[in-house]
């Protein structure tokens, strides 16, 4: 077979060296009750791979056929052809987590720019290797945020975080004896209520987490979340589902916040039907010890050159086991690589650029779909580049009839459960679209159905 | 490093270290300049965008890039020279499995059909992406055999978590969740990181003299508060668990689940069933036994299999297949533990994983033969060299330590750092930890005789050394870009970003 590099006689040979008379024999200590060769189709030639996959690809719409307005937390951003021709290079794609620094300083030094590149999107100190995507970042956010203020059990998000984020944050809390309080979004702005949130937090309270834009689409001032937060001593978390909008919004930590967390897909990596992504997390240097995960530091070699590693691993499962600040082993290495050759190519002015133009379509579609007769925009808060529409019946329905004609119009808000309208759908545009597409949407929405 | 020096590490494969090669490179920060660009976009073919309010809008990005496109590829092919590959050479890192990644998987990934779809894209535009799901469940079914396979988890530590918490969802609906997990001492970190944060305490089971879970040690240990135990298989000394029957009936009679960290389920792939064996719950780490690349450090993906019993407990949505063929995604799973992440788990990883199961089909167990086979070839090159603990009978790695060696001072840290200038990757070191000194060697199947004999040929030689000139393994790495790396000082002075000084 094609991966296996070892001829019959080698084989041969090699049992000799053993002293096995088979290779069968190597698997003695295995009980023949549980021996079973698997009911698998013959192994299939690389053209019929091909043949397999490209069917498979075939039969899905996608931002390359479509007319694109997906998000929901996962974007389609511009991505340049050298961040994923690079990621092809072996001496990236073939390696693994740096416990070696003398042989791994390719990926240590990106990974350090890429905590750079973190702390300066979200105007914080420190910033770690990367997590899985979004939803367990905020988990890890909210957990060392406990770590952070010792001796409380709340922590109050705002409903206006991603709900797949909110749901994993009570799978993850489901036993260790923390209570989740969740504050409404106001029903005309489609903020955070404020009120709200101020009396929610409490002095049991670890941290207040909202997330900007929020999953409505709508800007919240961080400032708002870091206050009730300061008022009662816990932490404040921003989120951050959308992570093009850092280029163009207040950043967190100009608005206050403890911990910024999220996901950076925009920041480089293609959508791949929703993984692999790249979750990040930043704070504040005073919590730095609690951060979770991989954390690489500069120091220096035996002849004093620069160099770099992995550090304060005695935070880390491998170390400290059960005591560890999380389980987290291997996260988003390859992702993280993506993104800093991203950022660092874009820069300071492409990153504006991206968010700017971004916002700008998004606005043009939103005012286009509030003039259709039967539409409307039900939040009157201000948006980045995605916002919530409410239309004259079912979105379900409508959005599956869209698609046949190649246009993916939206995000319906049914399909996150809860009691959201079942009218409502979110829809995002990005510098991906051009005038021409969003015109095709408006059209056809003004069409009786 | 003397000129004898120098020719024994370029005879034996060094690691591709041609001088003149520059050792270090800037950070990109460092190379930005005013006014550079490495984009372009098409122009703005709408009125700017007005709807934010003056008071939320940032400025500017301090001390952000301003580079060519130019500048960027120079600097990420300089920056991926100071790293070593599997491509390059053997990459014996124990339990991590570096195996050959096939390009065929990277092609498949990136068809717009996966790379360029959205999960929220409606389900009748959408058949392709969950049939590739669908088979893909259908195959770890059949290759563990288990009843249902969640995707989701996002690497193996989260697959450890939704295991773990699908056994707490069974257990709480009989009435008891019960409290403990017990682990044995050789596991890996994340068991017991896992267990704590899915609420359990853990209790440690100390490894018998052949490094394996004892009976006795078991039967007083699983009490009826215990909920599961967390077993290896096979464990990271690479041995197999061969009373697993017994072990399973055990845990089952007190009431309790047997969990598989599958980690290594790449040496029995194909060869023997999981769900033969009285597992209940087993996560794979399709980045170890299907391949998917390593990436520096991920992504991983940790997909999970249970038994029919937990299946009513898996994160959802799950993938179904409806009677006239179409797959839809199942949210409506009320006695789901919720979800563990966004969207359907690492997708991309799926794709990989597909194709390279595909290109193995019904002879997939070649791969665990392949491991097997090396693993003992490595084994018997080194025995008697080095210090073996555990002498019981090897899968796919063998853990040697450094006890004869640190009878000259050097330990495993040192032997590690001299490989690199024989042209290898370092083995696992320092775990497990019941191995004082451990050296933990995984080949895989991906490595063929000339390369395992220059491996052992290096580690004989390293051995010599150690007894006739430590100093030069006390020294090493000699070859490598930079020199050995002060770990501790990078600790004590914390510096984990590069700040944009003042303006000249």
């Amino acid at each position: 077979m094609k991966f296996l590099p070892v001829s019959e006689a080698d084989r041969a040979e090699m049992l000799r060296t053993i002293g096995a008379p088979s290779v069968e024999a190597l698997f003695s200590s295995i009980p023949k009750e549980v021996r079973q060769a698997p009911d698998l189709p013959a192994p299939l030639s690389e053209i019929e791979i091909r043949r397999l996959m490209g069917g498979l690809s075939s039969r899905n719409a996608t931002a390359r056929d479509s007319a694109f307005f997906l998000g929901a937390g996962l974007y389609n951003h511009y991505v340049s052809a050298i961040a994923d021709q690079m990621l092809l290079r072996a001496e990236w794609l073939t390696s693994y987590t740096p416990y070696q620094p003398e042989v791994s300083q390719g990926t240590l030094q990106s990974i350090f720019e890429f905590q750079t590149h973190i702390c300066l999107l979200t105007s914080l100190d420190v910033a770690n290797a990367s997590l899985y995507e979004g939803a367990s970042a905020l988990v890890e956010a909210l957990l060392m945020a406990e770590r952070a203020v010792r001796g409380r059990r709340r922590a109050v998000l705002s409903h206006g975080i991603h709900p797949e984020y909110r749901e994993t944050v009570r799978t993850y809390f489901a036993n260790l004896g923390f209570e989740v309080v969740e504050v409404p979004v106001h029903a005309e702005t489609g903020r955070t209520d404020a009120a709200a949130l101020e009396s929610a937090v409490d002095e049991a309270t670890f941290a207040v987490a909202v997330q900007s834009p929020n999953f409505y689409g709508v800007i919240e001032d961080w400032k708002a979340g870091s206050a009730a937060a300061r008022a009662r001593g816990a932490l404040s978390v921003a989120v951050i589902a959308e992570a093009a909008s850092l280029a163009l919004l207040s950043p967190p930590g100009e608005g206050g916040a403890d911990i910024a967390c999220g996901e950076g897909q925009s920041l480089g990596v293609p959508m791949n039907n929703g993984g692999p992504l790249v979750g990040f997390l930043s704070c504040r240097a005073e919590h730095q010890r609690q951060l979770p995960g991989r954390l690489v530091g500069q120091t220096h070699d035996g002849e004093g050159r620069r160099a770099f590693c992995l550090t304060l691993s005695t935070r880390e499962q491998h170390i400290r086991r059960e005591k560890a600040t999380s389980n987290i082993c291997t996260n988003q290495g390859l992702m993280a690589l993506a993104a800093n050759i991203h950022m660092s190519l874009l820069g300071k002015k492409g990153l504006r650029e991206v968010a700017a133009q971004s916002h700008a379509k998004s606005e043009y579609l939103k005012a286009g779909i509030s003039k259709v007769s039967g539409y409307r925009i039900p939040y009157s808060g201000p948006t980045f580049n995605e916002f919530t529409v409410e239309g004259p019946g079912p979105a379900g329905p409508l959005l599956a009839a869209l698609a046949q004609r190649r246009i993916l119009a939206g995000v319906p808000l049914s399909r996150f459960g809860g009691e959201s309208d079942p009218r409502r759908f979110l829809v995002a545009a990005t510098e991906m679209n051009t005038r021409d597409e969003m015109d095709r949407l408006i059209a056809a929405l003004r069409e009786p159905r | 490093m003397s000129v004898e020096l120098e020719e024994k590490a370029a005879k034996a494969g060094s690691a591709g270290q041609l001088r003149p090669e520059p050792r270090t490179e800037p950070l990109i920060f460092e190379r930005s300049g005013e006014g550079k660009v490495g984009y372009s976009l098409p122009p703005l073919d709408v009125p700017e965008g007005a709807g934010i309010p003056g008071g939320l809008v940032r400025w500017e990005i301090e001390g952000e890039t301003e580079v060519s496109e130019v500048e960027i590829a120079r600097h990420f092919t300089r920056l991926s020279k100071l790293n070593f590959s599997i491509d390059q050479a053997l990459y014996p890192l124990g339990s991590c499995t570096m195996k050959h990644n096939p390009r065929t998987n990277e092609e498949a990934a990136r068809l717009p059909g996966f790379a360029a779809s959205h999960p929220f894209a409606p389900e009748e535009v959408s058949q392709g992406t969950l049939e590739l799901a669908w088979r893909l469940e259908r195959f770890l079914i059949e290759l563990t055999g288990l009843s249902r396979v969640t995707l989701q988890p996002s690497a193996g530590a989260q697959g450890e978590l939704a295991g773990i918490l699908m056994v707490r969802a069974a257990l709480a609906k009989e009435g008891n969740p019960r409290k403990i997990v017990l682990i044995p001492d050789s596991a890996h970190g994340t068991n017991p990181a896992s267990a704590h944060f899915a609420g359990y305490k853990v209790r440690e089971l100390k490894s018998n003299a052949r490094g394996t879970l004892d009976l006795h040690v078991l039967e007083e240990a699983m009490t009826e508060d215990v909920a599961a135990l967390m077993l290896t298989v096979p464990n990271t000394l690479g041995i197999f668990e061969s009373q697993i029957l017994e072990i399973a009936r055990v845990v089952h009679a007190r009431g309790g689940y047997l969990y598989c960290d599958g980690a290594n389920f790449n040496s029995f792939v194909g060869m023997a069933k999981p769900g033969l064996m009285g597992i209940d719950v087993m996560h794979m780490n399709l980045h170890k036994t299907f391949s998917t690349p390593h990436g520096g450090g991920g992504p991983g993906s940790g997909p999970v299999a249970v038994a029919e019993k937990l299946a009513p407990f898996l994160p959802r949505p799950t993938v179904e297949r409806r009677a006239d063929g179409t797959y839809t995604l199942d949210y409506d799973r009320p006695e789901s533990i919720g979800r563990l992440r966004t969207f359907l788990g690492n997708y991309g990883m799926f794709v990989r994983a597909l194709s390279y199961i595909s290109a193995y089909g019904n002879r997939i167990g070649e791969v665990a033969r392949g491991a097997v086979l090396n693993a003992n070839y490595i084994r018997a090159g080194l025995t008697g060299v080095y210090h073996l603990k555990y002498d019981a009978p090897s899968m796919h790695e063998v853990v040697f330590s450094d006890k004869k060696q640190a009878e000259h001072g050097i330990q495993a840290m040192d032997m590690a750092k001299r490989l690199m200038d024989y042209g290898f990757h370092p083995p696992t070191i320092s775990f497990p930890l019941i191995v004082h000194g451990a050296l933990m060697i995984e080949p895989t199947e991906t490595e063929g005789k000339p390369g395992l004999d220059a491996f052992v040929a290096a580690m004989r030689a390293i051995a010599r050394e150690a007894q006739e000139s430590p100093e030069v393994i006390r020294n090493a790495p000699h070859t490598t870009p930079v020199r050995r790396v002060d770990e501790v000082a990078a600790a004590r002075n914390l510096v984990l970003r590069w700040r944009p000084g003042p303006r000249t």
